[in-house]
């Protein structure tokens, strides 16, 4: 196999992903693209494990899902609770942390 | 190129193509079913690569799970589902930091295997019984903790999205 295939395609993945954090305006499209870049992450640690033909590789692409699943719990319920304080699911809107 | 070669760049085309739709697409609806296309020829690609449970894991926690809970979000969050025009901030300047991660990241990767040609005999299939010996032998630790944090990411949304202790409930 040659990994430049992989390789690239999970580049450019990520380079979608961040454009798309960049962007959307809507709290639940940056979620969405936060996903694409965390797969493309994957695809890199799997094929890293397939290149150097060990398990370990794969099993860290478990452990980046299982760590993006508790991520998207604890994101949409901030979400919500946003939403029900402010009315707006925008990113623009929620900006507490200014003066 | 190899059969595998072809097939991981049919797959890589339809995600690629699925992932711009996701970014471009200005129903939110959509955008939630073309990232189950874009992460499901993705599973492919693991496929592809020999990590069967991954790919199987990857359907079910991301297709199956992690879109679902996005669409009911967008139901909770957007009544009336439809065209909305308001989606996008200006576009060149996230274009270009985004352009220019990217070129950097596959610069790096091209230059570190120059099309390098890996054989694949004698590696190890990633199926539910060597991933299983290797999490429950090397793993165990990280494994643990991250039940834990499963724990903690349940417990702090119930947290996070329940009413004040000692506010009223709004009749409506």
């Amino acid at each position: 196999m040659t990994p430049e295939y992989y390789l690239v395609l999970a580049a450019v993945l990520f380079t979608i992903g961040a454009v798309g954090v960049l962007i959307r305006r809507n709290a639940i499209v940056v979620f969405m693209c936060v996903e694409l870049m965390l797969n493309a992450a994957n695809l890199t640690l799997v094929t890293f494990a397939r290149i150097n033909g060990s398990l370990d590789g794969q099993i860290m692409a478990f452990f980046v899902m299982v760590v993006a699943a508790a991520e998207v719990v604890v994101g949409l319920a901030i979400i919500m609770s946003i939403f029900r304080s402010r009315r707006s699911a925008s990113v623009d809107d929620a900006n507490l942390l200014k003066y | 190129m190899t059969v595998t070669d072809v097939l991981v760049c049919a797959l890589g085309a339809v995600s690629l193509g699925a992932a711009i739709r996701v970014v471009t697409t200005n129903q939110i609806v959509r955008a939630g079913l073309w990232l189950v296309v874009a992460l499901g020829a993705l599973a492919g690609v693991y496929l592809v690569l020999t990590a069967e449970l991954l790919a199987w894991v990857q359907v079910l926690i991301y297709v199956g799970a992690v879109v679902v809970l996005m669409l009911f979000a967008v139901m909770l969050t957007r009544a009336p589902i439809g065209r909305s025009d308001d989606l996008d901030r200006p576009r060149l300047p996230a274009i270009l930091v985004g352009g220019g991660a990217g070129l950097g990241l596959a610069a790096v990767l091209a230059d570190a295997y120059r099309w390098s040609y890996i054989g694949l005999s004698g590696v190890e299939p990633g199926n539910a019984e060597a991933l299983g010996r290797e999490v429950f032998t090397g793993w165990a630790l990280p494994f643990e903790v991250l039940s834990v944090l499963l724990l903690a990411a349940l417990v702090g949304a119930i947290a996070i999205s329940r009413p004040e202790v000692g506010e009223r409930r709004e009749e409506s």
